[in-house]
């Protein structure tokens, strides 16, 4: 590790056993969460979310594909994660790297598992159904980006408009109808820190957390978690964890509805 | 999950497919050792997977970009045949899926072995699935401690693993294939016995507190039972020079 990344490490650890975070924030509190909608006209749905210095973009196409010869009346889901370079100096172009197909997968389930889409509503007819592309771009990383993208993702389906299918031909523009959105999840993430947990972990505090806990909820129930890292959590810890995520899903409900812009 | 409209009835007279009971895990067999080459493997059949581990290290890592100074790293690649499953032929190489499930399988060993006791050097865990009957990764982490374990390399704790899932109103343990695709819910959960403590956690369906609570129980009920197999699959080759030489 960088020396001088050692050393503010080290600084930020001091801090957080006593309970003290950058800028005076509190331990399960969010920093500023800011929601632009449909920044991307071309794109049947998008959405930028910033959570602190950390900027997430999301654009949502959909194309007509086959479908999954399992699944003859259900149209595809497909997300991807692009933890593109000039997001952060640790990240370097090439193949998606297991952070970046991680990232898509855990947003990708709790979109699925919270029945977001009906993805039956995405069958045009025999043979031929929509898929739904969620791409998520990461333009600058400070932390949390699982809690960021879902958002964003969450916000961009909620603006995309569904595409017309007429004579064999796509079509993008004019009057088109809303894409039908049945659930919003939202998801919490936690880093624990020697035995401190703190919510929404910035750069500096991913950057020394021992482990790192996701869970994604709609109102009612859990839809999807994810641990990463080599920190273990005690069935206690996990216990409170899931109390707070609920708690705090609220806020995060609360800015997704409230930011829809048309 | 179950989205799909031809969904199977997954308990039938308040047993599940197979028969067994809610809480029940498959037939388990573990076999410590097998590969001569790996500095320890470990091959095991859970239900119908049939899943080998081999270890390898610790040796230099290589390229040397990916040394640490100051401890081990660790490199984990979890793989499934493309003969492995019921379907049609996979195509080899890691997909997605796999990529994700190496790097939770890989977290799970990086908490438990004394990685600053080896800096400098990699040490490379392969899990192979040659058959796959859902379960696979819970399987994998189960069979690879025991492969760790052979190869003398030094843990704090054996770890295990296994999943639970909701159908209607109950809580299943060990998924297999069928329950995994149409069930509500699924939560694989690798646990270090020694304190308890999750190593790994995942999850995706519907599920509550209360849910999450009785899965966690049902998973340390059978943990009981999965790491006394790893502890006597590890004991079996002693035993068997031992009993060569009694009498």
């Amino acid at each position: 590790m960088h020396p001088l990344r050692q050393v503010k490490g080290e600084y930020v650890k001091g801090m957080l056993a006593k309970g003290i975070r950058e800028e005076g924030r509190g331990i399960f509190n969010y920093r500023p969460i800011k929601i632009t909608h449909s920044l991307l006209p071309n794109a049947e749905g998008s959405a930028q979310v910033e959570i602190g210095n950390t900027k997430v973009l999301v654009g949502i196409k959909l194309d007509v594909a086959t479908p999954m010869p399992d699944k003859p009346d259900e149209g595809n889901l497909m997300s991807m994660a692009e933890l593109l370079p000039l997001a952060s100096p640790e990240y370097e172009s090439g193949p998606p790297s297991p952070d970046s197909i991680e990232l898509a997968r855990v947003v990708d389930r709790g979109i699925r598992a919270a029945g977001v889409i009906d993805l039956k509503s995405l069958f045009i007819e025999e043979g031929k159904v929509w898929s739904l592309f969620i791409d998520i771009y990461v333009l600058n990383y400070d932390g949390n980006l699982f809690d960021a993208c879902t958002l964003a993702a969450m916000a961009a389906l909620s603006n995309t408009r569904m595409p017309g299918y007429e004579d064999g031909k796509v079509v993008r523009e004019g009057n088109l109808a809303k894409l039908k959105v049945n659930n919003v999840v939202t998801s919490c993430t936690f880093a624990k820190v020697g035995d401190k947990m703190v919510l929404d972990p910035n750069g500096g505090e991913e950057a020394i957390m021992d482990g790192r806990l996701t869970i994604a909820n709609d109102e009612n129930v859990i839809r999807a978690m994810q641990k990463g890292l080599p920190g273990s959590f005690t069935e206690k810890e996990l216990e409170h964890l899931i109390d707070m995520s609920f708690e705090k899903s609220k806020e995060l409900r609360d800015i997704i509805v409230n930011s829809k812009s048309d | 999950m179950g989205s799909s409209a031809n969904k199977p009835e997954l308990i039938v007279n308040g047993k599940r497919l197979d028969g067994r009971a809610f809480g029940e895990l498959r037939p388990l067999k573990i076999v410590a050792g097998g590969l001569k080459n790996a500095a320890g493997s470990a091959y095991l059949e859970w239900g119908n997977n049939k899943v080998i581990a081999g270890v390898y290290g610790p040796k230099e890592a290589l390229p040397k970009h990916t040394q640490d100074p100051e401890k081990a790293v660790v490199k984990c690649k979890y793989s499934m045949a493309p003969f492995s499953s019921l379907e049609e032929h996979n195509r080899s190489g890691p997909n997605r899926r796999a990529i994700e499930i190496s790097k939770v399988t890989r977290e799970v060993f990086e908490k438990v072995i004394l990685l600053e006791d080896f800096p400098g050097s990699e040490i490379d865990i392969y899990i192979e699935v040659l058959q796959s009957d859902g379960g696979t990764r819970a399987a994998g982490i189960t069979c690879a401690a025991v492969a760790l374990a052979m190869s003398g390399i030094p843990m704090t704790d054996l770890p295990y693993a296994t999943s639970v899932g909701k159908v209607g109103d109950h809580m299943i343990l060990d998924l297999n294939k069928i329950e995994d695709n149409y069930s509500d819910a699924d939560m694989p959960v690798a646990i270090g016995p020694r304190n308890g403590e999750i190593l790994l956690l995942q999850m995706d369906g519907t599920l509550t507190k209360q849910d999450i609570k009785e899965g966690m129980d049902l998973i340390r009920k059978a943990g009981e039972t999965i790491s006394r197999l790893q502890r006597e699959a590890l004991r079996a080759p002693y035993e068997r020079i031992s009993n060569k030489y009694k009498n």
